[in-house]
C-alpha cells in the first residue's frame, strides 16, 4: 500500500501548528476562502453541492447531510435554525473535543455556510459543559470571526446576516440526542421528544431546525473548496469522504487517525503499534459504546456503514475502544450498563426501568450469583427494551449486553462457576502491565 | 439576594437568545459562580427574570448532573470511571483519591486551616478516551493519569500551589470556571497547546509518510445517495430513523 495515502488529514491538518485555533493562523492556511466562495454560490447549490458529496452524518447514524438540509421548508415563514450538536458524550467518542480545541474556525467556517444555505440567521453550538478550554476556543473563534466581518450583519456584503450563540450544556448524556438537545436549548429538562414532527419541520421553537454534528459541519469548508468529486473520491462507495478515527485503549498509540472511510481495523492497529506488547486484541467497540461489540475476527472489515452493518454492528461516531485479553468482558459491559441507567431520562418506562433492571441482572451474574438462565433473561429484558424506548439510548443500552453475550457467553458462565470473576482487573490497568505503554 | 450585579448578567444571558427561557442552562452556570451552587435565592431570581414558576427552574436545575445543591469546593476534581477510564486504571485513581481526600462520591473535604477544598466525583466519558485514565479539575483535562500523579495534583491543589492543565491553562476555581461556562470569557484561551500528543499521531504519521488528502482534481462518483428519504433513513444506521421517517410520510399523507 506504497502509493495509497492511507491517512487523509484535512479536518486535523492543522492541528500540530502553533496557535492554530486563532483567527490569522486559521486564515494563513486558506480559511474563510470556502465561506468567500460559497457566498457567491446559489443557496440550493450548496446544498446540491453538499448533497452530492454523499456527506453522511458524522454524529453516528449516517443520515445524509444535504438530505437533511433539504427538508427544511423554504415556504414555511418561520425563522430557520441551525444547531451544532457538540455534546461529545457517546462513550468512547473523542473526536469532535480536540476538533473545537485545535480548529474552532472550521467549524464556525461550516457553520457560516451551512447556515447561509438553509436561509438561517441565528446558529447554536451547543457543547457539553465539562469541557471548559473547548468552550473558551469556540467561544473566542466566534468572536474573532465577529471582528472580522465572518458574522454579523451584512456579512461581506452579501447582505446575508448571521448571529451565532455559543451555547454551554450541564452534564446529560441524553442531550446528545437532537430532540432532547433543543430541549436543553431551550431551556428545559433534557428529554426527547416525540416524532414526528421532525426537527427540520418543527424543531427549535417549533420551527425549522437542522441539527448536525460537529464533524459534518467541520466537512462543508473542504467540500466548498475542493468540491463534491473530490470528497467523494475518498470512501467507499456508500460512505464517502474521510473520517476522524478515534483509538483508544489497549493499543500502543492511542490517538486520533483521520482517513477515509472503509479503513480497516488492522490497518489502524498497525499505524497505532499494534496492541500493547505482549497481548492481544480481545473485544471491541466500532463506534462508541451503543455499537454492538465485535472481537479479533472482525479485524479486516471495513470500517463504513455498510461493512459495520453487515457485521450486525453500526459504525457509529467511529469510537474505537480496544480492549486485550486482561479485560473482563462482563465488567466492561456492566460498567457500560450503569451509565445507560444513570444516564436514562426516565420519560419512557422501558429505558427507565429497563436499564434499573439489566443492572441487576447484570451485577448479580459478575458477582457469580444466579444461574444461566439469567443471560436468557438478560436478553429478554434487552428484547422489551430495544426499539421499545422513546429514543435510541434504550436501544444503545442494550447493545453492549445482546453483542457480548453472542461472542463471550462462556465468560459470563465462568463468572457462575467461578464465583465472581476470574480475570485480575489490576492487569488491565495501564501500569498493570509487566511492559510499560511507550505513548504513556 | 443575589448581587444587582448578578441579577444584570443573569439578564444579559437571557438577551442572547431569540426566547429568553434558552438562556437557564447559562444562567444556573452563572448563580454556581457566585453562589458556589444553585442555591433558592439563584432558582428564584431566574424564575423571576424568564417568566416562569421557581418549580420549572427547579426541575431543570435538578436534571442536570453539573449543578449542585450541596456547596462545591474550591476544586472539583473529577475521574472518569466508564467503562474505558475504568479499565485503564480509573477505578484505582478514583479509590486512592476517596482514601487519599477521605470523601466519598460527591463530597467535599472539610475546611482546614490554610488549606483549599475539594469535591471529589466520578465523572462519565469525558471525551479524552485516547488520553485514559482521565481526571478533570474544574473541566479542565487532566491526562494520562496514575493514582501518584492524581494524589499529586490534589495535593497541589489542597496547598493552592499553581496547576496546570496538561493540555490546557493553568486550572482556575470551579466558580471561575462555572463564569466561563455561563459565557464570560476569562482571558484563558491561549494558554495550553493546540492539542495534545495522542490527538497529533495520525497527523504526524502522515506527515512522516508523505501522506495526504487528494489533490484538488481527484474526482470520485458523486450522486451515490437514495433519492428518497425513506432511502437514506433505510441506509442509515438506525432502524430507528427508519420507522420514524415512514411515519412521517404516513402523517404527510
Amino acid at each position: 500500500m506504497s502509493d495509497v495515502n492511507t491517512l487523509t488529514p484535512v479536518l486535523t491538518k492543522d492541528w500540530g501548528t502553533d496557535r492554530s485555533w486563532t483567527l490569522p493562523v486559521y486564515e494563513s492556511r486558506g480559511g474563510y476562502a470556502s465561506l468567500k466562495k460559497a457566498l457567491t454560490m446559489a443557496q440550493d447549490d450548496i446544498i446540491a453541492a453538499v448533497k452530492d458529496s454523499g456527506l453522511r452524518g458524522r454524529g453516528g447514524a449516517g443520515f445524509p447531510t444535504g438530505m437533511k438540509w433539504s427538508f427544511i421548508p423554504q415556504d414555511n415563514p418561520k425563522p430557520k435554525y441551525l444547531v451544532v450538536n457538540a455534546d461529545e458524550s457517546e462513550p468512547g467518542t473523542c473526536k469532535d473535543t480536540p476538533l473545537m480545541m485545535a480548529s474552532p474556525h472550521v467549524l464556525v467556517e461550516g457553520v457560516i455556510i451551512s447556515s447561509f444555505a438553509i436561509r438561517a440567521n441565528t446558529a447554536f453550538i451547543y457543547i457539553r459543559g465539562e469541557i471548559l478550554h473547548v468552550i473558551r476556543r469556540v467561544q473566542a473563534a466566534v468572536a474573532e470571526a465577529y471582528a472580522a466581518g465572518h458574522l454579523g450583519k451584512n456579512i461581506h456584503g452579501s447582505g446575508y446576516d448571521l448571529d451565532v450563540v455559543v451555547h454551554a450544556g450541564a452534564g446529560a448524556y441524553i442531550c446528545g440526542e437532537e430532540t432532547a438537545l433543543l430541549e436543553g436549548l431551550e431551556g428545559r429538562r433534557g428529554q426527547p421528544r416525540l416524532r414526528p414532527p421532525f426537527p427540520a419541520v418543527a424543531g427549535l421553537y417549533a420551527s425549522p431546525t437542522v441539527i448536525n454534528n460537529v464533524e459534518s459541519i467541520a466537512s462543508v469548508p473542504s467540500i466548498i473548496e475542493h468540491g463534491a468529486e473530490w470528497f467523494s473520491s475518498m470512501g467507499t462507495e456508500k460512505s464517502k469522504g474521510y473520517g476522524i478515527f478515534s483509538l483508544s485503549g489497549h493499543v500502543t498509540r492511542p490517538g486520533q487517525y483521520e482517513a477515509p472511510l472503509g479503513i480497516t481495523l488492522r490497518e489502524l492497529i498497525d499505524l497505532s503499534g499494534g496492541m500493547r506488547e505482549g497481548h492481544r486484541l480481545k473485544f471491541w467497540t466500532p463506534g462508541g459504546s451503543s455499537t454492538p461489540l465485535l472481537t479479533d475476527e472482525h479485524l479486516d472489515l471495513p470500517l463504513d456503514f455498510e461493512g459495520m452493518a453487515g457485521a450486525g454492528t453500526m459504525l457509529g461516531t467511529r469510537a474505537i475502544q480496544l480492549f486485550d485479553e486482561t479485560t473482563c468482558v462482563v465488567r466492561a459491559v456492566l460498567r457500560w450498563t450503569e451509565f445507560y441507567k444513570h444516564e436514562s431520562c426516565g420519560k419512557c418506562t422501558p429505558c427507565r426501568e429497563g436499564t434499573w433492571w439489566l443492572v441487576q441482572t447484570l451485577a448479580a451474574i459478575e458477582r457469580g450469583e444466579g444461574s444461566e438462565a439469567d443471560l436468557d433473561l438478560l436478553l429478554d429484558q434487552c428484547e422489551n427494551i430495544l426499539g421499545r424506548s422513546f429514543c435510541a439510548l434504550g436501544d444503545g443500552a442494550t447493545s453492549p449486553i445482546s453483542s457480548s453475550i453472542q461472542y463471550f457467553r462462556d465468560e459470563y458462565v465462568a463468572h457462575l462457576t467461578h464465583g465472581g470473576c476470574p480475570l485480575d482487573p489490576a492487569a488491565s490497568t495501564v501500569w498493570g502491565s509487566s511492559l510499560t505503554r511507550s505513548g504513556a | 439576594m443575589l448581587p444587582e450585579t448578578t441579577v444584570a448578567e443573569l439578564e444579559q444571558i437571557a438577551a442572547r437568545y431569540p426566547e429568553k427561557r434558552s438562556g437557564l442552562l447559562p444562567m444556573l452556570h452563572l448563580v454556581q459562580s457566585v453562589e458556589g451552587r444553585v442555591t433558592p435565592e439563584g432558582i428564584e431570581t431566574c424564575a423571576e427574570i424568564l417568566e416562569i414558576s421557581p418549580a420549572e427552574v427547579s426541575g431543570v436545575a435538578t436534571f442536570y448532573t453539573m449543578y449542585k445543591r450541596k456547596p462545591v469546593g474550591d476544586y472539583h476534581v473529577g475521574v472518569c470511571t466508564n467503562t474505558l477510564c475504568a479499565v485503564m486504571g480509573g477505578d484505582e485513581i478514583f479509590a486512592r483519591l476517596k482514601d487519599h481526600l477521605d470523601v466519598g462520591n460527591d463530597e467535599t473535604t472539610e475546611e482546614a486551616p490554610g488549606k483549599k477544598s475539594i469535591t471529589l466525583e466520578h465523572l462519565e466519558c469525558n471525551a479524552a478516551c485516547d488520553y485514559a485514565p482521565v481526571m478533570m479539575v474544574n473541566w479542565e483535562f487532566m491526562d494520562n493519569q496514575t493514582p501518584d500523579s492524581a494524589v499529586t495534583v490534589v495535593d497541589d491543589l489542597r496547598a493552592g500551589k499553581e496547576v496546570t492543565s496538561t493540555r490546557g491553562p493553568r486550572i482556575c476555581t470551579w466558580r471561575e470556571a462555572e463564569r466561563v461556562l455561563a459565557g464570560f470569557p476569562d482571558g484563558r484561551v491561549d494558554e495550553g497547546p493546540a492539542a495534545g500528543e495522542a490527538s497529533l499521531l495520525g497527523l504526524r504519521i502522515a506527515e512522516d509518510r508523505g501522506w495526504t488528502a487528494p489533490s484538488a482534481d481527484a474526482s470520485g462518483e458523486t450522486g451515490t445517495e437514495p433519492t428518497t428519504a425513506e432511502g437514506a433513513a433505510e441506509e442509515a444506521d438506525t432502524a430507528r430513523a427508519e420507522t420514524e421517517t415512514k411515519q412521517q410520510e404516513a402523517a404527510d399523507e
